[in-house]
């Protein structure tokens, strides 16, 4: 235990009663000189919901990896029902009964739903080859037992939407009726009510003495599920513990004390207009409404497939509408493509939620995705000016706090959340007054996520006005100005002050307005 | 949970082949172009004899493009199918008997020699861990050089039972072998190594990780696309009556073609050799309708090339339609 002697970490839980179903003993790994664990250890019993916590980088992924068999550890024991086990491939695991759900899904885009779920265990016929009707049959009595109605198993994966996706790589472990079932972020694409299911199915699995490890960085579900938590990090086990609150738990993640999630919400200016849509209509999109104000922070919360996305990606010109009219500044433009929308005078940005393949070019240098948007004004007469790129990027990762070994490292050796900083600094190079947000806290640890939260909150203060969609609904009760809540395409409701509550946005997107 | 509504089972159908379908399009476009160039010329409709020099002469690259098209989906390419053409092509020439024994006997080694050139192919790149287009590049070359050293010279006699078997002058017999291949397709597909061959060309680590035995079904789709390769050898040897060590050469690239025209994806994963068995008549409808087009032969491959553009951007434009159909 290293955990500094001033903050007095609560009293750590009693060992264990249940026999040791995942027994880990000084595991350590190093991807190239990165240490992912560092003597690390952990324990899991039978039956219990083991919420595994830290910030990213601080070794759960790689944990959950070695116990699952994805990789090997350099040293350390692992014992699974009391055995010693070298678990070098995913098949071990599986014939030890270790199923895994990675943060990376690990479906078959091309194939169908029910190939997917069914994958090595299909139906056979009477001459020993696939019975692909049966497969499809098996397939949808497998999800509707599973209370999985809107999922089409003929569908391809590549057709589904990411919380789809998520939903039937869940089930797919599930299935498999596994004793130990490693959930790595399995919430992170997944929308409240989504969650509620995958709770259900935790619920059943434990009855069934099923030992279930996951990681998570939205708090509420750590504690609405888990029986006891281990915080991590820098690769070792910090304390393991019944009960914990956030910011206890905060400061043994960080090593440092963290006051407060969220920063105070910026002071409004005058309520200048600086974007506005009348009657968006395209797509998803079903006439929209909104005015976002010079220096606000507008938050807008609902259900995937509600419209979000097309919202934003029709701000940004990266999709097009079929009617309705968008102002920037009060003057009415035109959006055709992200150039135009990025243009001068019109100066929009977005930073997607999906930034491995909508953002960022994982292979090159964090100094080459910084400067990506800006390098006409970086070159003289064509060419590049690599000092003046340098400068710039220097100065930007330092203004975001992007913790990096140096801006010549590829972008992929980063955090999730300091990849993110790098996209927003992107951005930010533009000097856009128009900042287009989208889930960029998805997948994002605590302790960044409050830094990407404060800065926020300063851009706004500074003046650039913020179109902030989140999935995760306390963020949207607590960051922005005002809150719009989106269901069928249009703006269902408006939320501000006391009513901007997570309830009242969940609410909103799941009832109808008269009903609320 | 909501539950939006599904499509249609034919609207599903289309859109998850939508290769197929567009190459099945292509091809009644070509061949309404061809009719008409052709009564043109001859001031009458193509009939049976047309149709059975067509299917003869497109049977070798029949089974090249599915040969090719296996190896693909797995997201790999073979180069060396033009070599194992080659090679089996020769072989057949100078061991093709009278007696029927003999003549089953070498299909069955000819067949043989196919999947084991496949089988080199493969244990280089899943063991190997090396690149495709670099161990079949490689393998090109040396199967092409065992074919020289089998058959030096152009030679070598084809039974005539053996023609009329696989290339019958009288009438399209050898349509059979196309139902033939398509029926052992269908069952290949319905075994773990058929959806290891998708998995794996999807995405190599998730097809891991759902337990797919990824090196296995990687070897078995080198072979099989060897023993494919043979068995084009084997169309090639009866329709020209001879042996030619050379004669495979052209195979390779056209073989990608039949691929490109069935609308496989070149990244793997999807699409399914069905539609290179349709890519490969395309093919051979754009050579015929450039021949009665009354085409300088010197400028065959330019229109062939041109052709060849058009209908894949054809192919992509129309795909992308559909796309954005299926999104909004």
């Amino acid at each position: 235990m290293d955990s500094p002697s001033a903050l007095d970490p609560p009293a750590e839980a009693a060992g264990p009663s249940a026999p040791l179903l995942v027994e880990c003993v000084g595991l350590r790994k190093t991807f190239g000189g990165v240490v992912a664990l560092n003597d690390a250890d952990f324990n899991a019993i039978a039956g219990e919901v083991h919420a595994l916590v830290g910030e990213n980088g601080a070794g759960k992924s790689t944990l959950i990896k070695a116990i699952g068999g994805r990789i090997r550890p350099d040293a350390g024991t692992i014992r699974i029902k009391g055995q010693a086990q070298a678990l070098g491939a995913p098949e071990d695991g599986h014939a030890l009964g270790i199923r895994t759900v990675f943060q990376e899904l690990t479906l078959l885009g091309g194939m169908t739903v029910a190939e997917n779920l069914l994958i090595g265990r299909e139906p056979r016929g009477r001459l020993g080859f696939i019975h692909r009707r049966r497969m499809g049959e098996e397939a949808e009595a497998l999800l509707a037992r599973m209370g999985i109605e809107h999922i089409d198993p003929l569908a391809l994966v590549e057709e589904t939407s990411l919380a789809e996706r998520q939903i039937v790589e869940i089930v797919r472990a599930i299935n498999n009726r596994p004793d130990i079932l490693l959930l790595d972020e399995p919430t992170s694409s997944l929308v409240e009510r989504e969650v509620n299911w995958l709770y259900g199915q935790i619920e059943e699995l434990r009855k069934r003495d099923t030992c279930i490890i996951f990681t998570s960085h939205r708090w509420h579900e750590i504690r609405n599920v888990a029986d006891r938590i281990t915080v991590f990090r820098a690769g070792r086990h910090v304390g393991t513990f019944e009960d914990i609150d956030e910011s206890e738990a905060i400061t043994l993640m960080t090593g440092k004390r963290v006051s407060t999630l969220y920063p105070a919400v910026p002071p409004l200016p005058a309520r200048d207009a600086a974007l506005e849509a009348k009657g968006l209509r395209g797509g998803r999109l079903n006439g929209v409404d909104l005015t976002l104000h010079k220096g606000e922070i507008l938050g807008v919360g609902g259900l995937a497939g509600h419209g979000h996305r097309e919202l934003f990606f029709s701000l940004f010109g990266a999709e097009r509408t079929s009617g309705g009219e968008i102002l920037v500044g009060g003057k009415p433009v035109r959006l055709a493509s992200p150039r135009q929308a990025t243009r001068r005078g019109i100066d929009i940005a977005l930073v997607p939620e999906d930034r491995k393949t909508e953002g960022l070019f994982l292979g090159m240098s964090i100094r080459n995705n910084m400067t990506l948007s800006v390098l006409g004004r970086i070159s003289s007469a064509g060419v590049l000016n690599f000092g003046a790129e340098r400068r710039v990027a220097e100065e930007m990762a330092r203004r975001l706090g992007v913790r990096m070994q140096g801006l010549r490292h590829p972008v992929g050796s980063l955090s999730g959340g300091n990849q993110q900083k790098v996209l927003i600094g992107r951005w930010l190079l533009m000097e856009p007054r128009i900042l287009l947000l989208y889930d960029i806290t998805r997948g994002v640890d605590v302790a960044t996520k409050h830094e990407l939260y404060e800065l926020v909150s300063r851009l706004a203060g500074q003046g650039h006005s913020i179109l902030l969609y989140s999935s995760d609904a306390e963020e949207l009760a607590h960051l922005p100005h005002r809150v719009l809540v989106m269901r069928e395409g249009r703006i269902a409701r408006e939320l501000a002050g006391p009513d901007m509550t997570a309830e009242s946005i969940v609410s909103a997107a799941v009832r109808d307005t008269a009903q609320s | 949970m909501p539950q939006p509504k599904r499509k249609a089972a034919w609207i599903r159908l289309v859109e998850q082949n939508a290769g197929l379908v567009l190459s099945a399009v292509l091809l009644v476009i070509a061949i309404v172009l061809y009719c008409a160039i052709y009564y043109a010329a001859q001031g009458r409709l193509p009939g049976g004899f047309e149709l059975t020099t067509t299917v003869n002469n497109t049977m070798p690259l029949v089974f090249a493009g599915a040969a090719q098209a296996i190896v693909v989906i797995t997201g790999g390419i073979d180069l060396s199918v033009g070599g194992v053409i080659d090679l089996t092509n020769a072989l057949a020439a100078l061991y093709l008997g009278d007696s029927p024994l003999s003549m089953v006997l070498c299909t069955i080694g000819v067949i043989a020699v196919g999947g084991a050139c496949g089988l080199l192919n493969g244990l280089l790149v899943a063991y190997g861990r090396l690149q495709p287009i670099l161990v079949t590049l490689a393998t090109l070359a040396i199967f092409q050089g065992l074919a020289i050293r089998v058959l030096p010279a152009p030679g070598g006699s084809v039974p005539e039972a053996y023609t009329a078997i696989l290339a019958n002058f009288e009438a399209p017999y050898s349509l059979v072998f196309i139902v033939v291949l398509l029926v052992v397709w269908a069952l290949v597909r319905r075994t773990s190594i058929g959806v290891g061959i998708y998995a794996i060309g999807n995405d190599d680590l998730a097809a891991k990780s759902s337990g797919v035995k990824n090196l296995r079904s990687r070897v078995t789709a080198y072979v099989l696309s060897g023993m494919l390769a043979a068995v084009a050898g084997l169309f090639l040897v009866a329709n020209a009556t001879s042996g030619d060590p050379t004669t495979g050469n052209g195979y390779t690239l056209r073989s990608i073609v039949a691929v490109v025209l069935g609308g496989i994806s070149l990244f793997g994963g999807r699409g399914t050799p069905i539609s290179a068995v349709i890519g490969a008549f395309v093919s051979t409808m754009i050579v015929n309708i450039l021949f009665f087009a009354q085409i300088d032969p010197l400028y065959q491959s330019f229109f062939e090339g041109v052709f060849l553009v058009v209908a894949v951007l054809l192919t992509a434009i129309i795909s992308r339609l559909m796309r954005r159909r299926a999104v909004a």
